[in-house]
């Protein structure tokens, strides 16, 4: 208890120092369940399953997504209800090299098509399947199909000042239109069923127990540099405009920064990092299809980081961890009652958490200080 | 609570069933008395007893006697579901849900097992002497409007003793509509049967009139006709009658736009008025969307002997279910969010999760049918190409009259006058003494209220389901913002443009490719009017 409180409430008064306890209790659980899959006994009581491997492995990766969503909420006030696009959209790269490895094991045998093509009767692969068999070439497109997008959008948006509830609703109706276009099967990529079926990454069996907990491992280490690299970046003089921007755009404007190009770069950053995460997600999951961008999914995310505390990274990381873990036993006990308990979640949290989770451990006399209210910032404006 | 009101739909029509039972027996027996009843009586006889070969001079002895009794006799024989009872050797109609009517009263009869039954047979002779005797029937009939109809379905298949019987029967028409038919019914044989070239011009000419696809179908074959003059002139008749045909396709497609215009009108008005007065977006709009067509369908399964009546109890129940449980999230959850728009449409979406599951568990996941009123049934003939669906139109005209309705609310009313004000400037209108917590709440409820009554509408269009209202909220923000916030007007604009739109783009692009367009042009729209269409004008920074 006192440690926790320790992370924090250090958090909020200066932050960053709470970022190294955080992201190294995270590695060394991380660690010690990969070593109770793989070291200890299968009948030891303390074995950890593959299949918690695997789960444990989505929820760092949902974690990862909340961690964008809330770089830019917490951080800029800009709310997107679709980065569950970028989310997708990485997905997608990363399934095109999964499903190029497959090569001719797949069920018609074609060494160059992927099954579903072969179905539909095409000859050859279209152009934008071309280089994805090479996994550097592949884990590129993760950064830049999603980065690219997001750049195009925001440019758009936050040029012409499109902000608030106009951005939000913008955003999800991009997610929207995704998921329409990549359900058509004239787009090339699986249409509704999507990409799955995979067998190898980089030649490692991806149903075998060592490549899970690698996999894992590699998620959890992605999620703690993206973690420590973003706490930087907001520390940074770039990350002080931001909050400056959140809390008053026009004055940000009128002191003469280009408010939208912090936004555009901080949402290319933010989109990346989601593109990683479903990057990752992939592989460990075995399927990636449409239903990754409807826009359920992407405001789900929203109400993780809501729960969790936004504007605090370690809030988005905890809230996905924590609502997915509920999700998980929820829907094994009573499937009905989940959407009941989410939008009950949303009320709830807005009406009364506003600063969610973390928020409450925060309230400490004295300590409870937001970082809004920089004293540099409003000597400036 | 549903399981209670269907049993007791089926004791009900159980013992209604039972009593009226004896009855139909009861007046057979007093019409047969009547002289040529009674012949009919025995031809129908002979009709059981017959082979098939006798049949055919049966049934036509039968059509020289009675004539438009018969049709549906005849109708029922034609698709082979005219039985006869073995014992009594009574002709007896068979219809899809095993009920029985006696073929010649069409008074409806007591069930009789199948096994009691024997079916009348039929060959293909008689299958194509039935359609003609059908003709027959009808060409002779009393209404202008059934001869018409008659006319029209016998210019596929006109033989020559059809087209002698039309020619015999134009000399005694009257009515101007039915003699054109009939001139050009005879035209087409014209110009199919006989070599004078005169003669095959005239027809031509007559022809040129008629969007009827027989006549197209003819014109065709007349493109490459031995009979030069006539190719031409049959070249000139098709070009004349495409280049209509193209017109009507363009009304109809229009129409179509027009029907998804009126429904994204009538969906996105309610929120077009929260949105202007409160500034937030309330995402379980769609779901006050559901609400409103679930009501309709409860609606019909307390009445379902008035379903014709069903639509003007549901709009008014509609409005007030929706309404209150607009009032009642704007009182409890939106209120206390005021000034954080984003949490506001979290909380929203919240709610409407829960409403979408609560449904879910009332009525089950499953899409149900709301039945469409007789008079809302059908179709308007404009002419052969062109017929518009009378639910469409019905709901065109609806959605204008619930938007001139609200007009009127907001430019005459108190209330209108409030709201206005409030969404002009919120602070301004506190200060001159408007409550604006009363005003939030009763424009929140106004709005959700509008759109249960959209939620009516929609009923009559597509299936009712829990997700029904989802696939409406992105699509009617969008007419929102592509109107402007606070203007009606552009709310309408912007319904209708969209949904011409979409409907134009969908031939060429297909329906999904069509409403991403349609998305992306609205993206790249606010880019050049980031406040839409008709932007409220002010003075305010940002």
């Amino acid at each position: 208890m006192n440690l926790i409180e320790k992370i924090f409430s250090i958090g909020r008064e200066q932050p960053g120092s709470s970022t190294m306890p955080f992201v190294v209790i995270l590695g060394a659980l991380c660690i010690l369940a990969s070593a109770a899959n793989l070291l200890v006994p299968v009948d030891s009581p303390l074995h950890v399953s593959t299949y918690t491997i695997t789960l444990l492995g989505k929820y760092l990766c949902y974690a990862m997504l909340a961690l964008a969503v809330d770089i830019i909420w917490g951080y800029c006030g800009i709310l997107s209800l679709g980065h569950g696009a970028f989310f997708a959209l990485g997905g997608y790269a990363m399934g095109m090299y999964l499903m190029r490895q497959i090569g001719d094991r797949g069920v018609y045998g074609n060494p160059e098509l992927p099954d579903f093509m072969v179905f539909l009767n095409w000859t050859e692969l279209p152009w934008y399947w071309q280089g994805m068999d090479q996994f550097w070439f592949a884990m590129l497109m993760v950064l830049l199909i999603p980065g690219l997008l997001a750049f195009v959008f925001g440019w758009l948006a936050f040029r012409s000042r499109v902000t608030g509830v106009y951005l939000s609703i913008m955003t999800q109706a991009m997610t929207y239109a995704l998921m329409l276009a990549f359900f058509r099967n004239e787009m090339g990529f699986g249409g509704n069923n999507g990409l799955t079926d995979f067998k190898d990454l980089m030649g490692f069996d991806l149903q075998s127990d060592t490549t899970r907990v690698v996999l894992f491992l590699t998620t959890a280490l992605m999620l703690g540099l993206i973690f420590i690299l973003s706490k930087l970046i907001l520390r940074s003089r770039f990350g002080k405009v931001i909050v400056a921007i959140r809390d008053g755009e026009s004055r940000a404007r009128f002191i003469g920064y280009h408010t939208e190009r912090y936004k555009v770069w901080l949402f290319v950053y933010s989109a990346m990092i989601a593109a990683v995460a479903g990057a990752l997600y992939v592989p460990q999951v075995g399927i990636i299809n449409p239903g990754e961008f409807s826009p359920l999914n992407s405001i789900e995310v929203v109400v993780w980081v809501a729960v969790g505390g936004r504007g605090t990274l370690i809030g988005a990381v905890i809230g996905a961890l924590l609502v997915n873990y509920a999700k998980t036993r929820f829907t094994a006990i009573m499937p009905e009652g989940w959407l009941f308990a989410l939008g009950a979640l949303f009320v709830l949290v807005t009406l009364f958490l506003p600063k969610g989770l973390v928020g409450l451990f925060s309230r400490r006399p004295g300590k409870a200080k937001p970082i809004t209210a920089e004293p540099a910032k409003e000597e400036r404006a | 609570m549903r399981t209670l009101t269907s049993l007791f739909c089926c004791l009900w029509l159980l013992t209604t069933a039972a009593v009226a039972e004896p009855l139909p027996g009861e007046i057979e027996a007093t019409e047969i008395t009547a002289p040529v009843e009674i012949t009919t009586e025995v031809l129908l006889q002979q009709l059981t007893e017959a082979k098939l070969k006798d049949t055919q001079d049966i049934l036509e002895q039968l059509e020289a006697k009675a004539g438009e009794q018969l049709l549906p006799l005849f109708r029922s024989l034609l698709n082979g579901n005219l039985y006869y009872v073995k014992e009594s050797a009574q002709v007896v109609i068979v219809n899809d849900d095993d009920s029985l009517l006696d073929a010649l009263t069409g008074n409806a009869m007591a069930a009789v097992p199948s096994s009691e039954l024997k079916k009348i047979r039929v060959n293909n002779t008689l299958r194509s002497y039935l359609r003609g005797a059908i003709a027959r029937i009808q060409l002779t009939a009393t209404n202008p409007e059934r001869r018409l109809q008659a006319v029209r379905s016998l210019l596929s298949e006109l033989d020559a003793p059809t087209v002698e019987l039309i020619a015999n029967l134009r000399q005694q028409e009257t009515d101007a509509d039915v003699q054109s038919i009939m001139d050009l019914a005879l035209a087409l044989d014209v110009v199919r049967t006989q070599t004078d070239t005169a003669s095959r011009l005239s027809a031509i000419q007559i022809m040129q009139d008629s969007l009827e696809s027989e006549v197209r179908i003819v014109l065709n074959q007349a493109v490459t006709d031995s009979d030069k003059q006539v190719q031409a002139a049959a070249k000139k008749a098709l070009a004349a009658i495409e280049q209509r045909v193209e017109m009507f396709a363009f009304i109809d497609q229009l129409f179509f736009g027009l029907s998804l215009g009126s429904v994204l009108l009538l969906a996105a008005i309610g929120l077009a008025i929260t949105f202007g007065v409160m500034g937030v977006i309330n995402m379980a709009h769609g779901e006050m969307i559901m609400l409103g067509a679930y009501t309709t369908y409860v609606v019909q399964l307390l009445m379902p002997e008035l379903i014709d009546y069903s639509l003007w109890v549901a709009i008014p129940l509609a409005f007030i279910v929706s309404g209150s449980v607009g009032m009642l999230i704007q009182r409890f959850v939106i209120r206390y969010l005021h000034g954080r728009p984003l949490e506001t449409l979290l909380a929203t979406f919240g709610i409407s999760l829960v409403l979408q599951q609560l449904v879910r568990t009332i009525f089950s996941p499953l899409n149900r049918q709301v039945a469409t009123p007789e008079w809302m049934s059908g179709s308007l003939e404009i002419n052969p190409v062109l017929s518009l669906t009378l639910n469409r139109l019905y709901i065109l005209a609806f959605a204008l009259l619930v938007f001139f309705a609200l007009q009127l609310i907001l430019k005459k009313t108190n209330l209108g006058l409030n709201v206005r004000a409030v969404s002009q400037n919120r602070d301004m209108a506190k200060a001159m003494g408007i409550r604006t917590d009363w005003v939030d709440a009763l424009t929140f409820g106004l709005g959700s209220g509008i759109a249960g009554i959209a939620g009516v509408a929609l009923s009559q269009l597509t299936n009712v389901g829990p997700n029904l209202g989802q696939a409406y909220i992105i699509d009617s923000f969008m007419v929102v913002v592509f109107g402007g916030v606070g203007n009606l007007l552009g709310t309408l604009v912007a319904a209708f443009s969209l949904g011409i739109a979409n409907k134009f783009l969908e031939p060429v692009t297909g329906a999904v490719l069509a409403s991403i367009l349609v998305l992306v042009f609205i993206i790249l729209f606010i880019q050049k009017r980031p406040k839409g269409l008709f932007p409220q004008k002010g003075r305010a920074a940002e």
